[in-house]
């Protein structure tokens, strides 16, 4: 399909966003089943995917708040998970920053995942898309997947308080996390990172307030770009 | 479980946060550049972030206790390792999920 209009953008979006279908079905449907195990009310639940839309982000704060964590503590590792999204945006922005600033302001909200790679990879494979073609392509892009990602957290919390402790769903989080950055690894500054912050992390397990997450965060962050800056100088030299 | 006071301040504060985060360059930077050393950084907040928060739930489990679970951990190393081959979400969790269930039933 070839993009004419914003509308012909839009659609084109919608259409290479409707895998992520898949999943943001089971992994809303978790966020809502857990949430209520946790002792959320349907109607706290919902409002917290609504208000939020951050999967990775809500889980994290759903296991912190569950070991009781200090809401400080449960905030800044949260929004530490999140930071991601900073680097979206920051990668956004020459594509879509000459659009007007409530174009802008909306698809910050809708910055996820799912609409992030999906626009990224169609903006730099069609960089003659003005920027109404970009904006109507992203807004495509995160039209199923925002959706229902309020309706499955919805139905998951309606479910929740009927699904018994034998379904070990306490370990549903650290599969789907694992799971999630598995396709990340692009490169070896990407395992070094990782590396690097599990090792921080089991040794800092004692630390309170849940603090030994952001040192390890850190610490791997820092690891990767170092590792980053070691491989480009290695390419340089003969 | 904190109290419900304490619930809204996590929902609220984090959906400001996360609004701030996903506006701060698209909203505010506009079309001035970055320094390459912060984009460096924030390159590689997912990876780090992700696996720290995981680690000591893999090896630590809260529902056994904190006894280290085999049948958790192989689910976690099956996960991860059928996630780097296929890069496939959904079919690292079902590999993942289908090791724990299995583990879960035979020991």
């Amino acid at each position: 399909m070839a993009i004419t209009t914003p509308k012909s953008a839009f659609f084109k979006g919608a259409l290479d966003g409707a895998p992520f279908i898949l999943v943001i079905v089971p992994f809303a449907t978790l966020f809502g089943l857990l949430a209520t195990e946790a002792g959320l009310s349907v109607f706290e639940t919902l409002t917290f995917s609504v208000v939020v839309i951050a999967g990775a982000a809500q889980f994290t704060a759903l296991q912190l708040m569950q070991e009781n964590a200090p809401t400080v503590i449960v905030l800044a590792s949260a929004l530490a998970v999140n930071l991601r999204m900073a680097m979206y945006s920051a990668s956004l922005t020459p594509w879509i920053g000459g659009a007007p600033l409530w174009q802008r302001a909306l698809a910050a909200y809708l910055t996820v995942d799912q609409s992030y790679v999906v626009s990224v990879s169609q903006f730099e494979r069609a960089p003659e898309m003005t920027v109404p073609q970009r904006m109507g392509y992203f807004f495509g892009a995160v039209f199923s997947v925002a959706p229902l990602w309020y309706l499955f957290t919805f139905l998951g919390a309606l479910l929740g308080t009927s699904v018994p402790d034998s379904w070990a769903l306490d370990f549903a989080i650290p599969i789907t996390f694992l799971a999630m950055i598995a396709p990340m690894f692009r490169t070896f500054a990407h395992v070094v990172a990782a590396f690097v912050a599990i090792i921080v992390s089991i040794a800092c397990v004692t630390v309170p307030y849940s603090l030994g997450l952001i040192i390890a965060g850190i610490c791997g962050m820092m690891a990767g770009a170092r590792t980053e800056v070691w491989l480009n100088t290695r390419k340089v030299q003969p | 479980m904190s109290g419900t006071i304490d619930l809204w301040i996590i929902i609220l504060g984090l959906g400001i946060g996360s609004f701030g985060l996903r506006f701060m360059f698209t909203g505010l930077v506009g079309t001035r550049p970055m320094p390459d050393w912060v984009l460096r950084h924030l390159r590689y907040t997912a990876v780090a972030i992700l696996p720290a928060l995981v680690a000591p739930q893999v090896i630590w489990p809260a529902a056994t206790d904190g006894q280290t679970d085999p049948a958790r951990l192989a689910a976690a190393a099956v996960t991860i390792t059928v996630g780097l081959i296929t890069k496939n979400v959904l079919a690292a969790i079902f590999a993942g999920a289908s090791t724990l269930y299995g583990l879960l039933y035979l020991l």
